[in-house]
């Protein structure tokens, strides 16, 4: 019986967290959002460098061959970090794809490049977790028509997409009759936008089961989005903490006063048991398969619901100063937003862990 | 990350499982009797495990993963996990790592058997979040200790036979250094005992009166002002077991099953969206308190440490607890306000109770804002409050 992480883990989360100080940090995801690149080669290198793109790609195919438990670790340092890497989609969503429901071909076509970072995955399937404004794609003769919306990893070389019937489909960036629309939404950190489909060939995944594999690829996400909360969470809280050591009013260091104290021990008291509740839900998606999709549920709503309240208590915690750019905060607060929304708010989320667990139709 | 048991463990839940299979029938509320089952328990290995030989336990090594899987077994069996009560739960620790031989022998064995049950006298009127502000005063004359003062929310009291019991015996040392830790029968003259009735309606809770009480000098554990340290040791073994995240687990089920055999309108209240996001809400919040205990086993067997995780549970526990009984009370509308012996109650009207029941443990055993400190302080390495120049 063991519940915890191994040194492996904490060596790859201390080794994780070591580059992306090294990278420059918030003064790296600052020029990000400033800048015009949609893209953070110099991180997605070296996130390459350390096997944290191919973590979940077997080492036959050029990857390290861990577990989803080790990518929600990753997740947390690369929120912790609000680093502008893509993650959920190209290095845990896509892989699963292929890896569940792609032929021997296409996992050697595309494997080795997703694992060394020489391409980029997209996944278009928030149609599955909630369609908005009418999206979803239908796949008729071997060719894609409709939208897909808030694509998870959208500066990509290639889309996995799923259409209305959980079909799985690979498309390239450039296909003919693919038309992209950017998108900016709070979060600068990560990219996303829209693709419409014009008669798009595709390529088929289906030598495996497509919706397994699309249930798959929904749990997974959740809990890297989770995860990633968890990370972006426990930073802001570990921030307001300092701050509040530090800033002094009343000729004393606000950090005395039980207002204040108090704010900071709600956040921990409701952070800490995330914690342990991603790891299960991480753990559970490889070895527990009959809880893994509410587990997921729970943590990417759960942590949703923290994740908002530490990221507005964290603000507060700061004050003025937590409103204004000067301190950077919000960066943080975005990406717990985002984390909220993308597949499948804690809403929705709810009714689904309802549902899978027969409480609802 | 492993959360399998390994084949010996395997071995002894299905040991454990053999023999509530066999004793069932002996089990208080089963037609036994709670005496006798507390010492074939004992006899076992399944109550006092960990306690020596030699002061009446069953003298095992400690085991904390065997602790845990008797306890889910008997839980599973719904069966007696034998005596509580702040003797065996708080004193029986305490007294093996700093009483006196003669204490152990003399304490340890009646109270483990339930022959000696007793209440715990710490707070007082004036000493609540504020604990090391007792004020009960005990003078030693000759050899004995003349006890003078009051103590409240003394659970049990009316039942104890005895009492361990925070008294000061230094009044000039600084507030946490003239406090000892005595023990003492409640039949000796000069002790009054008043119920105190909760919201709940039940008297649990008592005042206790001390009139010139004279107590043996010897029945002292660990030295003259050093009862604070005693104490605290033990408080912390309080304030876990107050939330256990496998009771609100159970409590979870039940409720679900409320949510299917309720109405309104005609229709189940499972099956109305607004009843059931509140479910998955708690039912999210039941499972991190969940997998944080697991961390906290496995960190207690593993020898790791997780501080802040074993800081937020009380806090986390007992709000979570409260508000999952409040829901229910919701969830019945007008049908939970019965309370009592009425028509049309539910689950014996357990949901109200637990409802108020856990606003009580809230505040007991070291307030939510006291918790809210201790988190900061220790969890988090925030600074105290400046203390306040003495006037």
């Amino acid at each position: 019986m063991e519940f915890g992480l191994s040194e492996e883990q904490v060596m790859l989360q201390d080794a994780l967290a070591r580059f992306l100080t090294g990278t420059g940090g918030l003064a790296r995801t600052r020029a990000f959002a400033a800048g015009e690149d949609r893209r953070a080669p110099d991180v997605l290198q070296g996130l390459a460098e350390l096997g944290v793109t191919g973590l979940i790609i077997p080492e036959a195919h050029g990857g390290v061959g861990l577990s989803l438990l080790d990518a929600a670790l990753a997740a947390e340092q690369l929120g912790r970090f609000v680093s502008p890497a893509p993650f959920a989609g190209t290095a845990v969503m896509a892989p699963l794809a292929l890896l569940k429901a792609g032929d021997a071909g296409q996992q050697a076509a595309w494997l080795p490049k997703l694992a060394s970072g020489a391409a980029v995955a997209g996944v278009a399937l928030s149609e599955l977790t909630g369609a908005r404004d009418g999206a979803g794609v239908e796949a008729r003769d071997g060719r894609l028509h409709g939208r897909a919306q808030f694509v998870v990893d959208y500066e990509a070389d290639l889309y996995v997409v799923a259409d209305r019937t959980r079909g799985l489909h690979l498309v390239a960036a450039d296909a003919p009759g693919l038309t992209r629309t950017d998108f900016r939404t709070i979060d600068a950190t990560r990219p996303t936008g829209e693709l419409v489909f014009d008669g798009v060939a595709a390529e088929p995944l289906k030598a495996g089961d497509g919706p397994a594999a699309v249930r798959a690829m929904i749990d997974a996400g959740r809990v890297m989005l989770a995860a990633d909360t968890l990370g972006a969470a426990q930073d802001m809280l570990d921030q307001a903490v300092a701050y509040a050591k530090g800033r002094v009013q009343f000729g004393r260091a606000i950090a005395t006063f039980q207002a204040v104290k108090h704010m900071c021990a709600e956040m921990a008291a409701s952070l800490e048991p995330c914690r342990s509740l991603v790891w299960y839900a991480g753990h559970a998606l490889d070895h527990l398969p009959e809880e893994a999709s509410v587990m997921a549920c729970h943590a990417k709503a759960h942590l949703s619901e923290v994740g908002t309240f530490v990221a507005r208590t964290s603000t507060e915690v700061h004050g003025g100063m937590g409103f204004t750019d000067l301190v950077g905060l919000h960066y943080w607060f975005k990406r717990i937003g985002y984390n909220r929304q993308v597949l499948g708010g804690p809403q929705a989320v709810r009714a689904e862990a309802a549902v899978l667990q027969g409480l609802a139709a | 990350m492993d959360l399998s048991y390994s084949p010996e463990y395997e071995a002894f839940r299905t040991e454990v499982r053999g023999f509530l299979e066999a004793h069932r029938s002996q089990a208080p509320g089963q037609g036994g009797n709670g005496l006798t089952w507390q010492k074939l328990l004992i006899e076992n290995g399944y109550a006092a495990r960990t306690i020596p030989r030699e002061y009446g336990g069953y003298g095992a090594e400690p085991d904390i993963l065997k602790s845990r899987i008797i306890a889910e077994e008997f839980a599973r069996a719904q069966l007696s996990p034998g005596l509580g009560g702040q003797g065996i739960s708080m004193l029986v620790p305490t007294l093996l790592e700093v009483g006196s031989e003669d204490q152990k022998r003399q304490f340890i064995g009646p109270t483990l058997r339930g022959e000696m049950l007793w209440c715990q006298g710490y707070s007082e009127p004036n000493a609540g979040s504020d604990l090391a502000a007792l004020a009960t005063r005990g003078v030693l004359e000759g050899d004995e200790w003349v006890i003078n003062g009051q103590k409240i929310w003394t659970s049990t009291a009316h039942l104890a036979h005895w009492i361990f019991c925070l008294v000061r015996t230094e009044p000039d040392a600084p507030k946490h250094e003239g406090i000892s830790f005595l023990l003492f029968d409640m039949k000796t003259p000069g002790i009054e005992i008043r119920p105190l009735v909760d919201m709940t309606g039940a008297a649990n809770f008592n005042e206790v009166f001390f009139t010139d009480v004279r107590v043996p000098a010897h029945q002292i554990v660990g030295r003259r002002g050093e009862g604070w340290k005693v104490a605290n040791a033990i408080l912390r073994h309080e304030r876990g077991s107050l939330a256990d995240p496998n009771v609100m687990q159970s409590r979870l089920n039940a409720l679900i099953d409320l949510m299917k055999a309720e109405t309104l309108d005609g229709s189940r209240v499972i099956d109305n969206p607004v009843y059931r996001d509140r479910l998955m809400a708690i039912q999210g919040r039941v499972q991190a308190l969940r997998c944080n205990d697991l961390r906290l086993l496995s960190a207690a067997v593993n020898r790791q440490s997780a501080p802040l995780a074993g800081m937020v549970v009380k806090l986390q526990g007992t709000e979570l607890r409260h508000e999952l009984e409040g829901f229910a009370v919701d969830v019945m509308g007008e049908l939970g306000l019965l309370y009592g012996d009425t028509p049309r109650l539910r689950g014996g009207g357990s949901w109200q109770r637990d409802y108020m029941y856990f606003l009580g443990l809230i505040i007991g055993g070291g307030t939510s804002q006291i918790q809210k400190n201790i988190i900061a302080e220790r969890g988090l390495d925030m600074p105290r409050e400046p203390k306040l120049a003495r006037a």
